[in-house]
């Protein structure tokens, strides 16, 4: 599904991510580790396309995303990676449905059709929220807020899940509920799921572990 | 679609702010033109009334405030001319002198003291009641007769001059006998009276009882005299006037002539610039005074346009600023697969919906204060001194 073969990408202040070679297969949990700073979420930025390495490939089914032109890529994002961020990112003047469907709304080649909105509403059903489809993200709790993001990330049932530090703002028994929807929604739609995670706790549950301290000493 | 949507939801969202947006759009919108719609009916009005208004008499000195005060019943007043300046257009057989006496006010309104001829030159007609016919009896204009809420039977005070003056003009209780249909002129904004009636105000002519008693002498009844503040059917008769009408005052004679060759004598006889009358023909000196207007809304013009892109400019900083803030959901629409492209037309939808939301809002008001221009452009003239 994914594969990254000799990746350089390099910041102008002089931090350089290298990577000479990782594979995620479908339905795979791989968790990434590592200080702040190691590149986690630039590997992420990397994977979707929203930058582009300076040396090295990395691939999506065989479709080498850097070699893409910018709308091509914006097109491949919209429709195979469904994002989940730390702070949610939830629009705050549209309601956890809207939310849910903000994909269709902004991203490229994508349409909202009844099947969108009928996936939209089967995923707040499905998380506990099926009563709150009208409340804005301002009237929900951190908890709630999360799932609505975690919906929004599946609704364009996207073949590989990116997840930073998607239970970072939880307490414990969110974060287990929210890796649970993840990992149940990764197994039904046979996405991959790529997670940057600082919590040591939940590594177990994850089929494999990238730590990136210890690619950076082997490099 | 999307960016409409978008950007209606957040507009409906934030709508306290919006709605501070759109009015403050609104007003950069409608100003200008509103501006430029009085302007134009001021101007209008200005000439219009110029035009109907032959010639005017008036004690020799500045030809625009005999003009504004003769035909706009404005509040610059010449030095008073007397009635023989009516007197001797009449005995001339040139044309038909309507003596005017505009120095006093009721309320905001002006006191015309005329003659009936002044309805029909002017082809005034009166929409409730009937015009004056005795003395102490009034006629307002439309505009205000809605101003004071006056119609018949109601009375109206004239303006004291000088509250410390005791020798001065006193306030006259007059009944309101009839208010005139609108014109759009200075007419509506004035109250008529027959100009016997502006002397009494002036204390030219007066009405007491008789108190002199057999063998005592005038001077000392004077002391008892208490002067009649209005004047009824019981008291009417006691009123008259003291010295030659001659000398009465009247601040400006409307003069129609005849015809052009009698126009064109009268302007001839008011030509000696030792004379103490002149006569001005108001279309030229409004011309003079519309293109120095001309000249000025140039000036406006450019003002308008400084100010107003001041105006959008602020108001495009307060959208980049507002757009600064929503920094976090770009980022996030950008790595859900949004470009440029879409982040700009959701700026341009959100601009777009202020701005139609700003005309709707400005289009009523313009379409609104443009039907009553005529209206406030004569009460600004009447009021404009």
């Amino acid at each position: 599904m994914i594969s990254i073969r000799e990746l350089r990408f390099a910041y102008g202040s002089g931090f350089a991510l290298d990577l000479p070679a990782l594979d995620v297969a479908a339905r795979e949990r791989v968790a990434v580790v590592g200080p702040s700073g190691a590149g986690k979420t630039t590997l992420l930025n990397l994977v979707s396309g929203i930058a582009v390495p300076d040396r090295g490939r990395v691939t999506l089914d065989g479709t080498e995303i850097g070699a893409l032109p910018d709308r091509a890529r914006r097109r491949l994002r919209a429709a195979s990676i469904g994002f989940v961020f730390q702070e949610f990112a939830l629009v705050d003047y549209l309601n956890a449905e809207e939310n849910v469907l903000y994909p269709y709304r902004v991203g490229a080649g994508l349409r909202l059709d009844r099947a969108a909105r009928d996936r939209a509403r089967a995923l707040l059903a499905d998380f506990g929220l099926g009563g709150k489809t009208r409340r804005r993200p301002a009237e929900l709790s951190q908890g709630e807020r999360q799932r609505v993001a975690i919906a929004r990330a599946l609704v364009t049932r996207p073949k590989v899940i990116l997840a930073d530090e998607a239970t970072g703002n939880l307490d414990p028994a969110n974060k287990a509920a929210a890796l649970d929807l993840l990992f149940a929604q990764a197994t039904d739609t046979g996405a991959a799921l790529l997670c940057v995670t600082h919590d040591h706790e939940l590594l177990p549950r994850f089929d494999r572990v990238i730590d990136f301290a210890e690619l950076r000493q082997a490099a | 679609m999307n960016a409409l949507y978008l950007a209606a939801a957040n507009l409906r969202f934030h709508w306290a702010r919006t709605l501070v947006l759109v009015v403050a759009a609104a007003l950069v919108l409608a100003v200008p033109v509103l501006t430029r719609a009085l302007l134009a009916q001021g101007e209008a009005a200005l000439a219009a009334r110029a035009e109907a208004t032959p010639l005017l008499l008036g004690t020799r000195g500045s030809r625009l405030d005999l003009v504004m005060a003769g035909a706009y019943f404005t509040d610059d007043l010449p030095e008073p001319a007397t009635l023989a300046a009516s007197e001797a257009v009449w005995d001339s057989g040139l044309g038909i002198p309507v003596p005017l006496y505009t120095a006093f006010t009721t309320g905001e309104a002006r006191i015309v003291g005329t003659t009936l001829d002044y309805f029909d030159l002017r082809g005034l007609e009166a929409a409730e009641g009937r015009p004056f016919a005795l003395l102490g009896e009034a006629v307002l204009g439309a505009s205000a007769a809605a101003r004071l809420r006056l119609g018949p039977g109601d009375t109206v005070l004239s303006n004291p001059e000088n509250l410390f003056d005791l020798d001065g003009a006193y306030p006259l209780e007059m009944t309101v006998v009839g208010v005139l249909a609108p014109t759009g002129t200075p007419d509506d904004e004035a109250v008529f009276t027959d100009i016997k009636t502006a002397w009494v105000i002036a204390g030219i002519g007066h009405g007491h009882d008789d108190i002199l008693a057999e063998g005592e002498d005038a001077a000392a009844a004077a002391a008892r005299v208490v002067q009649y503040a209005r004047i009824t059917e019981a008291n009417i008769d006691s009123f008259h006037f003291h010295g030659d009408p001659a000398t009465y005052p009247v601040t400006a004679v409307m003069v129609v002539p005849h015809d052009e060759r009698s126009a064109t004598i009268l302007r001839g006889r008011y030509l000696d610039a030792e004379g103490p009358v002149q006569a001005v023909v108001p279309a030229d000196v409004i011309d003079a005074l519309v293109a120095r207007l001309l000249r000025i809304a140039a000036l406006v013009d450019a003002v308008t346009l400084v100010v107003g892109a001041a105006a959008a400019l602020a108001l495009g900083l307060a959208l980049f600023l507002t757009w600064r803030l929503r920094a976090p959901e770009m980022r996030t629409a950008f790595a859900l697969g949004a470009g440029r492209g879409t982040i700009a037309r959701l700026a341009l939808a959100e601009i777009g919906l202020v701005l139609l939301a700003a005309a709707l809002l400005a289009a009523p008001l313009v379409i609104a204060l443009q039907s009553h221009a005529p209206t406030i452009a004569a009460r600004l003239i009447a009021l404009g001194s």
